[in-house]
């Protein structure tokens, strides 16, 4: 179909392509959506497959022993690490966000630190400081002549040490979500609530904080996905939880059907906390309603108040970060000669490149999924977009095993047809590649970068997509003219903290890496497992050194994303 | 605002660039290996090996459980043609998988005792470990000691420490003890032990160890070469902690002390099958064995090579006869009777 | 000769609630209309719908004779030439006023375009402002950058969304001429979208009243007012009462307020029928000569006039507006009499509101 321009300042010949079929049961967004989610959920599926398989004698055996201590810690473990990081991170940002006291601005960034550090590593340094043979205890015991029954010190590997650990390297997640909850609060609703006489408590608890309530249940929920995820903290500190369980299962009794059914038990806990986390969220489908909107002056605190702030903003950087990474810097300061070698740069550029990698793919998996649940928010599309945000609460070593597998099966059967074919073998093409390594970090950290993404892209007005279309630009050229650049506050958000978190990741890597391709991660996990924590530092403080940039980089990033600016 | 259009272009090639970094150079003469012993553990046998035979050798390091996950899904197709690990167990799983070949080799059958290896030469152990009891010189007396059946004597009680259930050397104990004296005296036994525990079970063995010199317990359960890499390591609190701490062997006039290998076995499908078996060759030869222990503390399977000096401070023990392969057998088992234990 | 823009038997619907029903429009002609109507009518949705946003269920939409939506087939937006101003605006905040009127000249060459953004720029008078961030403008200059960017890529109809109503009152009618004034000049239609009549009778040449999801009477301002063709017309243009009657011969009604004649438009209603007549405050002149006597129960001063509301003694209702020198006070029985040009009546009971 053709349509004569009829003005000649048009550009001739536009020609009037095939429109949308508007309710037609598929259609390219669609397509791409749920294609691109169902790759992402392949390792998760897998696992659900292999669940499906009739149980055997182990499982009757784990609801007989251990099952019902594996439900317990992992709720205790949930409950007590959302309680926890909500707890330090909320305080900290309301005082960082809308208060003003003297070090603000060093502790706006410098509270998102330990996102740096490995949670299991804060583990290995406390146990290194607070265990029975550690330094503390062993003092205190000489400078009491105590003996082990003398007195009572807190166990630090136990589940309360667990909670405590995963608390203080997760409260970042809670802690800048809540923040640029609180920066996005406009003056006049404060306003409006101090003229009803409401005071600086009151305004906190009674209506910056409810406000913020869909940021934080966010939060939580992700804090509480990483803490079901996490294998190296609690197994360290003897804790029972699901992930644990399932590696037990599978290593110890070699029963991977009854571990994949244990993992899709896990995944019904997440898709409680998924099913919470969306409920808050729809409630908060708001958009900026005015173009502009002031910015609430800072509130002063002087004296005793702005001392207590800064105490308040310095307890969580002490203990999640100068501490540990002290420790660190300390062992590392005496074994790093030692253990530091030429292949340590080779390492970092290892480490550096994969995260960067997985980052930018993770990224643009995100707002593909994102654009697509705006352009098409149907039913099917929502679901697909849920579905792929799944391996999240996955631990590591699961989804690896969930992208083995399938990946295997598509390299087998491309060798079998070459080989019948064409008389040839193709080998391995994507297995022990680092494409399945990627993938795999894609499937297990996309909901981080979806989280940012979607959160960008609720705040722009549907208006605004609607308007650069009838400007005549196409729904990709919409994504990449306007949401693209407004959006990059959020964007480079959801980059860094995919990125930090895969400089972290282990048992993935560790799975899945191809030949003689080491991380800072892999190095650091084979000198600790060998007990040889000390020697592990060097590289563990690598980790960190290199995570610390992203983080102050997403601390500027969020200061400057307010939208509108 | 940055130019949209280079980001554009940034994008996918910045996704692109690990990719290409990666493919592994995969050189003529060459062995793969996976190995569930830790790089450090490993790395320098595989490098002499490249330098006497101009093999190069490419490594990746993992889990047992993984490495063989893998080995299974890649089947026919894959690289790998070795596979180490550091359980002897894992590897009669392996065979059992159908992964490995059955290899005949003199210079192997010469160098490596019978318990130690696949009696159809599927695969081959290659450093033994032992798990004794340790305890403290200044609280425990070694004629106090006798058995591992002993330590779950009431005497005990609130002073053993032990590693948990999850670690693969607990495992591979209590099924040595399944094979010697069944499931129900095994489980009575696992669960005295449990009731002595002076602490929940946690960390690693070196752990146990500090524990036992800190006075939190006075006899613990560890493999020996922790044990040796304190004594020799660069940390004088580490060294300190082992100078309280000594070997007891126990079992000694029974069924013997328990062991366990690490070892290695040729890949059904091994592309560089003579390779590999030179690998395997070297890996048991003098030299190689003697790197075992004195690197690592570990007992050399060629009973010619004579250990470390760490080694014979300890003295002397009878090793369990048993064939390894059996604890594999009797893994789960294991696992499952320390589940009911409430051994942690 | 083809009609410029004809939505025929048009469905929208957002399942399960149809929220455009049957609707059918013409314009014969290229200019400048409106539809107007309450909160909830569906005149949005139908906006959307010209514009490519919103599927039909049925009907047509044909631009310049060519057809742009028909069930299952969507011609996308973009490739329609048709531009959309938003009550909220919906400027790119990342974008200053110069880049955002050039979003939609995306494709043309660098010197035609910077032409096209400088001429606009002229046209709205924002040339000193080409460099700001819209939340550096005040929100009349955020309107004029919207109507810019809109007509940057020469649409060939411009949709507003109720662009003027987050302005006060004042400002609003005067930009809603501004713009008319502006769309005259670039020979481009528009179609407005407002519940505000003043809005629509300063901005458009037609207008059509929207109600429930149909289209109760596209005509002019004028027409609207005078002639209106239903009774929720009658009620929602302008103000007036509905006084019952009885309608005689030669088209006369005999009322309350004795027998009103005038140029007729009997709505279809016969001799000996009950009706109703439309009398608007307007056609209600006081006299204090008249024996007509109502009591005065509300009264609204406006300025140059009172607007009284008064009580006839069977209890009716009717609005008059009296010249400000006549003040009269609360339960005060004044002279009126009725001055209709215009007859307009309703069948009574006939429930022709919806």
């Amino acid at each position: 179909m053709e349509i004569i321009p009829s003005r000649t300042f048009f550009r001739p010949g536009l020609s009037l392509r095939k429109g949308k079929r508007f309710g037609a049961r598929t259609d390219r967004w669609t397509l791409l959506v749920v294609g691109t989610a169902i790759l992402l959920a392949l390792p998760v599926l897998t696992v659900f497959a292999t669940a499906l398989q009739p149980a055997g004698a182990v499982w009757r055996h784990l609801v007989d022993t251990v099952l019902a201590d594996y439900v317990a810690d992992s709720m205790l473990l949930m409950l007590g690490v959302g309680a926890g990081t909500l707890l330090i991170g909320v305080p900290a940002a309301w005082l960082t966000g809308v208060c003003e006291f003297p070090g603000r601005r060093l502790f706006e960034w410098a509270l998102l630190l330990p996102m740096a550090i490995p949670a299991y590593i804060v583990a290995y340094t406390y146990t290194g400081l607070l265990d029975f043979a550690g330094p503390l205890q062993t003092g205190l015991r000489e400078i009491f002549g105590w003996t082990r029954h003398d007195y009572w010190f807190p166990a630090i590997r136990s589940l309360p040490g667990a909670v405590a650990m995963l608390a203080l390297v997760l409260y970042p997640y809670v802690y800048l979500l809540a923040r640029a909850a609180f920066l996005e609060q406009s003056a006049a609703v404060l306003e409006v609530s101090r003229s009803l006489g409401a005071g600086p408590w009151r305004r906190f608890f009674g209506v910056a904080l409810p406000l913020t309530r869909p940021s934080l249940i966010a939060g939580v929920s992700l804090v509480q996905m990483e803490a079901l995820a996490d294998y190296g903290t609690v197994q360290y500190f003897g804790v029972g939880t699901f992930t644990t369980g399932i590696f037990r299962v599978w290593f110890g009794m070699g029963d991977a059907t009854a571990a994949a059914q244990l993992a899709a038990l896990l995944l019904l806990f997440v898709f409680a906390l998924l099913a919470l986390e969306r409920l808050s969220r729809r409630q908060a489908r708001f958009h900026h309603t005015s173009a502009r909107q002031s910015r609430p002056p800072r509130l002063p605190l002087r004296g005793r108040f702005g001392g207590l702030a800064v105490l308040a903003c310095s307890m969580p950087l002490l203990f999640g970060f100068l501490i540990p990474a002290g420790v660190l810097a300390a062992w590392a300061a005496r074994t790093a000669p030692r253990v530091l070698d030429e292949r340590f740069l080779h390492l970092t550029a290892n480490s550096l490149l994969l995260a960067a990698g997985a980052a930018g793919l993770a990224l643009l998996l995100a707002l593909v999924l994102a654009y697509g649940r705006r352009l098409r928010p149907r039913p099917l599309v929502r679901l697909a977009v849920r579905g792929a945000g799944l391996g999240y609460a996955v631990p590591g070593t699961v989804i690896a095993i969930g992208v083995m597998l399938p990946f295997a099966a598509v390299d087998r059967s491309v060798d079998d047809w070459a080989r019948a074919w064409f008389g040839m073998s193709t080998g391995l093409l994507l297995s022990g590649t680092l494409a399945a390594l990627l993938f795999a970090y894609c499937a297990r950290f996309l909901p981080v970068a979806l989280h940012s993404v979607e959160a960008g892209l609720t705040r722009i007005r549907p208006s605004m997509d609607d308007a650069a279309r009838a400007l005549g630009a196409t729904p990709r050229a919409v994504l990449w003219r306007v949401h693209v650049p407004i959006l990059r506050g959020s964007l480079l958000t959801a980059l860094l903290l995919v990125f930090v978190d895969v400089l972290k990741e282990l048992p993935a890597t560790l799975i899945l890496r191809p030949f003689n391709f080491n991380t800072l991660a892999v190095r650091t996990y084979e000198l600790a497992a060998d007990e040889r924590l000390a020697d592990s530092a060097g590289y563990a403080l690598a980790i960190v050194l290199a995570g610390i940039g992203p983080v102050m980089l997403l601390s500027r990033a969020i200061g400057r994303a307010r939208p509108g600016q | 605002m940055p130019n949209l259009s280079r980001l554009r272009i940034l994008f996918p090639m910045l996704c692109l660039l690990p990719g290409l970094l990666t493919s592994p150079l995969l050189a003529a003469e060459e062995v793969n290996v996976y190995s569930a012993r830790k790089e450090d553990l490993i790395k320098p046998l595989l490098d002499d090996f490249s330098k006497q035979t101009g093999v190069a050798v490419n490594l990746v390091t993992g889990k047992e459980e993984a490495l063989l996950q893998r080995l299974q899904s890649e089947g026919a197709n894959t690289p790998a043609d070795v596979l180490l690990t550091s359980d002897a167990g894992r590897l009669a799983a392996a065979r059992q998988a159908g992964v490995l070949q059955a290899v005949q080799s003199e210079s192997l059958t010469k160098h490596i005792p019978v318990a130690y290896r696949d009696p159809e030469g599927y695969w081959y152990g290659l450093s033994v470990r032992a798990r004794p009891i340790m305890y403290a010189k200044d609280r425990v007396k070694s004629a106090e000691l006798s058995t591992y059946e002993d330590l779950a004597a009431p005497k005990w009680r609130g002073k053993v420490c032990v590693r948990s259930s999850d670690s693969i050397y607990n495992q591979s104990l209590v099924a040595g003890m399944i094979a010697h004296r069944g499931e129900a005296k095994t489980e009575a036994w696992a669960k005295g032990l449990v009731a002595n525990f002076a602490r929940p079970p946690k960390g690693g063995d070196r752990d146990q160890i500090k524990a036992v010199a800190a006075g939190e317990c006075d006899v613990a359960l560890a493999n020996t070469y922790y044990l040796g890499g304190m004594v020799n390591s660069p940390d004088p609190a580490e060294q300190a902690a082992a100078a309280k701490v000594a070997v007891f062997w126990p079992d000694a006039k029974t069924t013997g002390v328990h062991v366990n290998v690490s070892g290695a076995g040729v890949t059904a499908h091994a592309r560089n099958r003579d390779n590999a078996v030179k690998l395997l060759e070297f890996l048991a030869g003098d030299s190689a064995q003697r790197w075992y222990a004195d690197v690592n503390n570990e007992y050399p399977v060629n009973p010619a090579i004579t250990p470390s000096a760490t080694l014979q401070s300890w003295g002397t023990f009878k090793a369990d006869t048993l064939n390894v392969a059996k604890l594999g057998e009797l893994n789960a088992a294991a696992v499952r009777l320390m589940d009911r234990a409430g051994w942690k | 000769m083809t009609p410029f823009l004809e939505l025929i038997d048009l469905d929208v619907a957002y399942p399960p609630r149809k929220v455009i029903r049957d609707l059918t429009l013409r314009m014969s002609h290229a200019g400048i209309g409106c539809l107007l109507g309450p909160s909830g009518c569906g005149k949005t949705t139908l906006l959307r719908a010209i514009a490519g946003f919103e599927p039909l269920r049925r009907g047509s939409i044909r631009l310049e004779g060519v057809e742009l939506s028909r069930p299952e087939w969507t011609l996308p937006p973009e490739q329609r030439r048709i531009g959309l101003m938003f009550q909220d605006l919906a400027l790119f905040p990342h974008l200053s006023v110069v880049d955002n009127i050039a979003f939609g000249l995306h494709d043309w060459k660098a010197a035609e375009r910077r032409a096209r953004v400088t001429e606009l720029l002229k046209l709205v008078g924002l040339e000193e402002y080409a460099g700001r961030y819209p939340h550096q403008l005040s929100g009349g200059q955020q309107q004029r950058v919207a109507l810019a960017r809109a007509l940057a890529p020469r649409p060939r109809l411009l949709l507003l969304d109720e662009p003027f109503s987050n302005l006060d009152v004042t400002l609003r009618e005067g930009l809603a001429r501004e713009v008319r004034t502006v769309l005259l000049r670039e020979g481009t239609s528009g179609l407005l979208v407002s519940h505000d009549q003043f809005e629509a009778f300063a901005f458009a040449d037609e207008i059509g009243v929207l109600h429930q999801g149909r289209l109760l009477q596209w005509d002019s301002a004028y027409n609207l007012y005078h002639r209106p063709a239903d009774r929720f017309v009658a009620d929602f243009i302008g103000q007036g009462v509905l006084l019952p009657g009885r309608l005689g011969g030669e088209g006369r009604v005999s009322t309350e307020l004795g027998e009103i004649g005038g140029r007729s438009a009997d709505g279809g209603c016969v001799a000996g029928e009950r009706v109703e007549v439309l009398v608007r405050p307007d056609d209600v002149v006081h006299d204090d000569d008249s024996p007509l006597r109502a009591e005065v129960v509300e009264r609204a001063f406006r300025g140059a006039e009172f607007l009284y509301t008064l009580k006839l003694p069977s209890g009716a209702r009717l609005l008059c507006l009296a010249p400000s020198h006549h003040d009269h006070a609360l339960g005060q029985r004044i002279g009126i009499r009725l001055d209709i040009d215009h007859l307009v009546m309703f069948r009574r009971g006939s429930g022709a509101d919806g």
